[in-house]
């Protein structure tokens, strides 16, 4: 069974997934976070793949993907520091890119080295639903690679019938329309837009605006759990990730 | 007039180039466009609107001014389509009065838009202005610098300019920037300047631009009696005034359509923006296309001595172009257009845009017939390359 679902059938609610970009804040320390993160129990862990051109993200997350790759840091060598990873990491892993990348990279072989790393899922903002399954999903699936797909608040009510059919493992609901880093603004309308796709038949994680103990738990409370990626950036350039994750947890 | 060989497919394809390739996140905005641009465009009200505007307020139809000085010199006959004598100073105005309208029609009122040179952003700030919309213009922090005037422009018609800062501070930084910002602000129209991004901008922008062939056609047939020229011959940075010159001449495979990329200071120098040249293919704000990029498929930081032209991508359909074998595609390097700007001011009396003056440079690189009819797309006047003029020519 994927670890995702695996997840989400043990714990039902509460799940704290944490973003880094790898080779974050040193090109070595992919590995190091993520046996971190493991240590102070997060459930699931995504992995950016840096991109120069970080459409969907704010500049935190634009700026750390850059220092990552100012250092060297590829997706080759992601999968060779990965290689090791499943020896002692048993969370579910998710890596998170832009789509240029892995078609550079070759689809073939890039799902192929999520399997051999025991990679659970991918996030590939900038690949359409539709071409996705006319031309990748099967591919994708043969390696039990699963394709987690975003809702935002603009999503329609037909498109979001399309997304949950199509959905495996988990819906990523954007919170609010924004690049990623903002805040969450808490208003009627977010939370009747929360609880529509709280009520559709597959979990839902909660991202974008999640920043500390307390907005984590307002998002949880409306979805199987929430997301934070910008707020552990800015406590991995401090050097305070530990303390961070102890505050949430 | 069909295009149908070279025409974008139902889901934004040409060949195997364009699409949508957005997150989620700008889903709908992109599908309500898509839903209304052709109805829109379509319509006998915006027909009208748009017409009436080209000619009374842009300044069309643009003359073909046949320079026989040049055609002295390169022993054939040359005509330039006069882009550069609109209002604004180049074609890019044809596109911003056309989805200004659209955007009124969709009762946007607020417009977001991203410049290279600054030409795009003040025919944007020009029509925002025109319209009572609010205008927000995200321009690299690089080119505000070195493209003074324009931002002195489009501040003064009441546009608001932001600096993009990340990356090399150029056009592509601005296009991210005015991208997050359509994220952030999903009721704003994004105004794009060139014939790239997700569909159906590109088909949207090359129809507004289409105006350029349309005249180039009628004004042909009363000069020679044959709306076809020889040539065609356009620069190409995302690729609008050459889509827009292009466009009524695809299926007519006795046109030989030329596209100038900007070699920089050469295509192998490693400071260049000649996309169809050293690219290949890849996914920039939204679009299938040609790309500069490195090997582990990062976007690679183009150059050229022309803002308008250092791009790294290319709009999807010049790249079914170039794939298909439709177009020619020729390199210029900043030293080839600096001296046929000159000759061309020189000969003719006409300062053109840096931009325009690579398809200049392309004259040098073809051998005419003496009976050939050749016609340039002057996309846009020198005025705001003077300071560059002056420092390399003094």
């Amino acid at each position: 069974m994927n670890r995702i679902d695996q997840l989400f059938q043990n714990k039902g609610k509460d799940i704290l997934s944490i973003y880094f970009p790898a080779g974050y804040p040193n090109l070595n320390d992919t590995v190091p976070n993520l046996q971190l993160l493991q240590d102070k129990g997060v459930d699931l862990v995504e992995i950016g793949i840096p991109f120069s051109d970080p459409l969907a993200d704010g500049p935190v997350i634009q700026l750390a993907a850059k220092q990552a790759l100012d250092q060297g840091m590829s997706l080759k060598l992601l999968f060779e520091q990965l290689k090791e990873a499943r020896k002692t990491i048993t969370m579910p892993l998710i890596l998170m890119g832009y789509w240029n990348v892995v078609f550079k990279y070759g689809v073939d072989s890039f799902v192929a080295d999520c399997q051999s790393c025991g990679i659970d899922g991918v996030i590939l903002p900038d690949l359409p639903l539709e071409e996705y399954e006319e031309e990748f999903k099967v591919r994708f699936e043969a390696h039990g690679v699963y394709n987690i797909l975003l809702v935002t608040p603009q999503t329609t009510e037909q498109r979001m019938v399309k997304i949950e059919k199509a959905a495996k493992g988990f819906l990523y609901m954007v919170s609010s329309s924004a690049t990623t880093g903002g805040a969450l603004e808490q208003s009627k309308e977010r939370e009747e837009y929360f609880k529509k796709v709280a009520s559709l038949n597959i979990p839902s994680l909660i991202g974008f605006g999640i920043r500390d103990k307390q907005s984590f738990q307002h998002a949880s409370s409306f979805s199987n759990g929430a997301i934070i990626g910008t707020a552990f950036i800015n406590a991995l350039t401090s050097g305070t990730a530990p303390e961070f994750l102890d505050s949430l947890l | 007039m069909s295009n149908n060989k070279y025409a974008v497919n139902e889901r934004g394809y040409y060949g195997q180039f364009g699409g949508a390739y957005i997150p989620e996140l700008l889903r709908a905005n992109v599908d309500e466009l898509r839903e209304n641009y052709l109805k829109i465009i379509n319509s006998e009200q915006f027909q009208k609107d748009y017409k009436r505007l080209l000619d009374n307020y842009v300044g069309r139809p643009t003359p073909l001014t046949k320079v026989e000085n040049l055609s002295k010199r390169f022993g054939t006959n040359i005509y330039l389509k006069r882009e550069d004598l609109t209002h604004t100073g180049a074609h890019k105005i044809n596109n911003t009065i056309g989805q200004i309208l659209i955007a009124k029609y969709m009762g946007k009122t607020r417009i977001i838009a991203e410049t290279g040179a600054g030409q795009h952003g003040v025919a944007t700030a020009t029509v925002c202005a025109l319209f009572g919309l609010e205008c927000v213009v995200y321009m690299g922090a690089l080119d505000i610098e070195r493209q003074a005037p324009n931002v002195a422009r489009m501040k003064m018609l009441g546009a608001k300019v932001v600096p993009a800062i990340s990356g090399n501070q150029t056009l592509k930084d601005a296009t991210n920037e005015a991208i997050r910002d359509w994220i952030a602000n999903p009721y704003s129209f994004y105004l794009i300047g060139s014939v790239v991004g997700p569909h159906p901008y590109p088909d949207m922008v090359t129809r507004l631009q289409s105006i350029i062939s349309k005249e180039i056609r009628e004004q042909l047939t009363v000069e020679t009696g044959n709306p076809n020229p020889n040539y065609v011959i356009a620069c190409v940075g995302g690729g609008s005034n050459a889509a827009g010159a292009f466009y009524h001449y695809l299926n007519e495979e006795n046109v030989k359509l030329v596209a100038v990329e900007a070699s920089g200071l050469g295509v192998d120098s490693g400071e260049t923006a000649a996309t169809i040249t050293i690219g290949d293919v890849g996914f920039i704000h939204g679009s299938k296309t040609m790309l500069m990029q490195d090997e582990d498929g990062q976007i690679t930081e183009p150059y050229s001595i022309s803002a308008g032209l250092d791009y790294p991508g290319v709009g999807p359909l010049h790249a079914h172009l170039a794939e298909t074998g439709r177009a020619q595609f020729l390199s210029v390097t900043d030293q080839e257009a600096l001296d046929a700007a000159k000759v061309l001011a020189q000969s003719e009396g006409i300062i053109p845009a840096l931009e325009s003056a690579h398809a200049l440079a392309a004259l040098e690189k073809i051998k005419f017939l003496k009976e050939d009819v050749v016609v340039v797309n002057l996309s846009g006047r020198g005025d705001k390359d003077m300071e560059t003029y002056m420092k390399h020519f003094n």
